[in-house]
């Protein structure tokens, strides 16, 4: 990776977010946001190497992009954003270093693979980033596995990706979440302080930890797709924010892995699930079902995208929960209408889905998918099973797949019974009016 | 390099009821895991088990009392000092290490400036 093409790789999330950059001349703070969004990872990764330490680089290219927004205004946007950031954030970190020596005594805390020479960053590692001659390296790996190690909790992986790889500031994050800024900001302060006491190393794991390791990495980026998917509380459905962030993460990494059957799986997945997001609810809020969605308004280049990478994904046998999830949004999204979607290849899928991946979730989803094959009936036996597996107890999804399939087969006083546990364990506004409307049809009301 | 303490968290009344030979077996498994540590490049600086909670006396304050911290079904039975390039390693580490009728924490030890 060269300086002159790190600052252009296409690693922004989502699009559309408009700024001034399609202009001729873009204003100096407009560059600045945007390549805030764009470049804060490469610039982030490559200083915390320097750095030795994840607050120290954060300090650094935080000062970075605020020289950035006088020094733009003076001299002209350059024409690498990027290389320009992170050359200006590693001399920080650099000058630092240098002239504080308690700082320098207590670090590294970010521990550095390779041996004890790249142990000591300091002075003496010029950054390699000079201007015109050197190679910027891209770390954005590093920092997306180190953010998401499995000694971190799952919501501490989530909040430092965001605070991290994405640049987002403690109190977004804590209101994408629904909790307090406190309670985030102590989040992410004990998750580095782990990350430096535990010395959880700056790397990327090597190839027989890789598929664990990557997985986790998957699950945060897929987690804050469906926490923005369908956002756990309030008013609107969707949380275009997270959504975007994730889809951004997605591209990012299939970038970088571009051999991973599961990454691409993964981008695929997320693609093909988000071409139907300006159908999934009315103009009035109301939600709609895939049945009811129009299809001609779904994002047919998502779609197109989506689709090539699912084959790529599923060509190298084996496939993986990621890409198999991709393979059954492709066929809902190849269907031209919902009564030609075929669900015995779909049922097909989910049985393999089952088998790369032990989750009761996908056993509930494949009941659905058989009660279309092979009717109501069916899907409500399979339903039975999991709910005397007890694992789902409290996912409002298993009484609302139950009370449907019940309303379909005219088991009035039972789906009234489903619905209203469903209701009880929603908290999404749109989803609660739809299982409040099919209530008062099936009660008459 | 740095230290990790593995601290060994089992079901005390599992051992207080195992035959001589789930005991050798023990034995063996952590004669075992003094080898296999050698081979992920770390080591082990100490390690020792320790007598069951029963033995155990608390001081809170002045006052002595009979009895463990905190009576759990697992406790405490015995650790290893390790030394470890990195968490990563030292998780590697901890995983070989035997833990039949429990399971291992592992802790970072704390350095202090100046030392």
């Amino acid at each position: 990776m060269t300086g002159s093409t790190a600052g252009g790789l296409p690693a922004e999330p989502g699009s559309g977010t408009g700024s001034g950059a399609g202009n001729d001349r873009p204003t100096a703070a407009d560059a600045v946001a945007d390549a805030h969004r764009r470049e804060w990872a490469f610039v982030l990764a490559a200083t915390a190497r320097v750095a030795g330490d994840l607050d120290l680089a954060e300090e650094c290219v935080q000062d970075a992009y605020v020289s950035a927004l006088q020094a733009w205004s003076d001299q002209g946007v350059p024409r690498n954003p990027g290389a320009w950031l992170t050359t200006a954030a590693r001399r920080r970190a650099i000058d630092l270093l240098r002239r504080d020596t308690t700082l320098r005594r207590k670090l590294p805390l970010l521990v550095e693979p390779g041996g004890p020479e790249t142990t000591g960053p300091g002075p003496e590692d010029p950054g390699g980033a000079e201007e015109g001659s050197g190679v910027i390296p891209d770390d954005r790996l590093r920092l997306i596995f180190t953010c998401c190690h499995p000694a971190l909790a799952r919501e501490a992986q989530v909040a430092l990706t965001l605070r991290l790889v994405c640049g987002l500031s403690t109190a977004e994050i804590a209101q994408a979440f629904l909790v307090s800024e406190p309670t985030m900001a102590a989040r992410v302060t004990r998750a580095k302080k782990k990350i430096s006491a535990a010395r959880i190393a700056y790397r990327v794991p090597e190839s027989a930890e890789l598929p664990d390791r990557l997985d986790a990495v998957l699950t945060v980026v897929h987690l804050l797709y469906t926490t923005g998917h369908t956002a756990p509380d309030g008013a609107r459905l969707v949380r275009d924010d997270l959504v975007d962030r994730a889809l951004g993460l997605a591209r990012m990494l299939s970038l970088l892995m571009p051999d991973e059957a599961e990454v691409r799986g993964l981008l695929a997945l997320l693609l093909l699930t988000d071409a139907r997001r300006a159908t999934r609810c009315a103009p009035d809020g109301r939600l709609l079902l895939l049945e009811e969605q129009d299809r001609s308004q779904w994002d047919r280049p998502a779609i197109g995208e989506g689709t090539a990478l699912v084959r790529e994904a599923l060509r190298g046998g084996r496939p993986g929960r990621f890409a198999l999830q991709a393979a059954i949004a492709a066929e809902h999204a190849r269907a031209p209408a919902y009564r030609d979607t075929d669900w015995r290849q779909i049922l097909l899928l989910y049985d393999l889905l089952g088998r790369a991946w032990t989750s009761p979730v996908v056993a509930l989803n494949r009941a659905v998918a058989l009660a279309m094959a092979d009717g109501p009936e069916a899907g409500l036996a399979a339903i039975g099973d999991l709910e005397r597996d007890g694992r789902l107890a409290g996912y409002q999804y298993l009484p609302a797949a139950k009370a449907d399939l019940l309303r379909r087969l005219g088991r009035a006083d039972e789906a009234a019974q489903a619905y209203r546990c469903a209701l009880g364990l929603a908290a999404n506004q749109p989803e609660r009016d739809f299982l409040t409307r099919r209530l008062a049809e099936v009660t008459g009301g | 390099m740095a230290e990790y303490l593995i601290l060994i968290n089992e079901d005390e009344s599992a051992y207080a009821s195992a035959s001589p030979d789930v005991l050798q077996e023990v034995m063996e498994a952590h004669n075992r895991f003094a080898k296999q540590v050698e081979e992920t490049g770390g080591s082990i600086v100490s390690g020792r088990a320790l007598q069951p909670t029963s033995t155990a006396t608390s001081i809170r304050g002045d006052v002595v009392t009979d009895g463990p911290f905190a009576e759990t079904k697992e406790a405490l039975g015995g650790y290893y000092l390790v030394e470890a390039r990195d968490l990563d390693q030292a998780l590697e580490i901890a995983k070989l290490c035997p833990a039949r009728f429990g399971g291992v924490e592992v802790r970072p030890i704390m350095v202090f400036d100046g030392m």
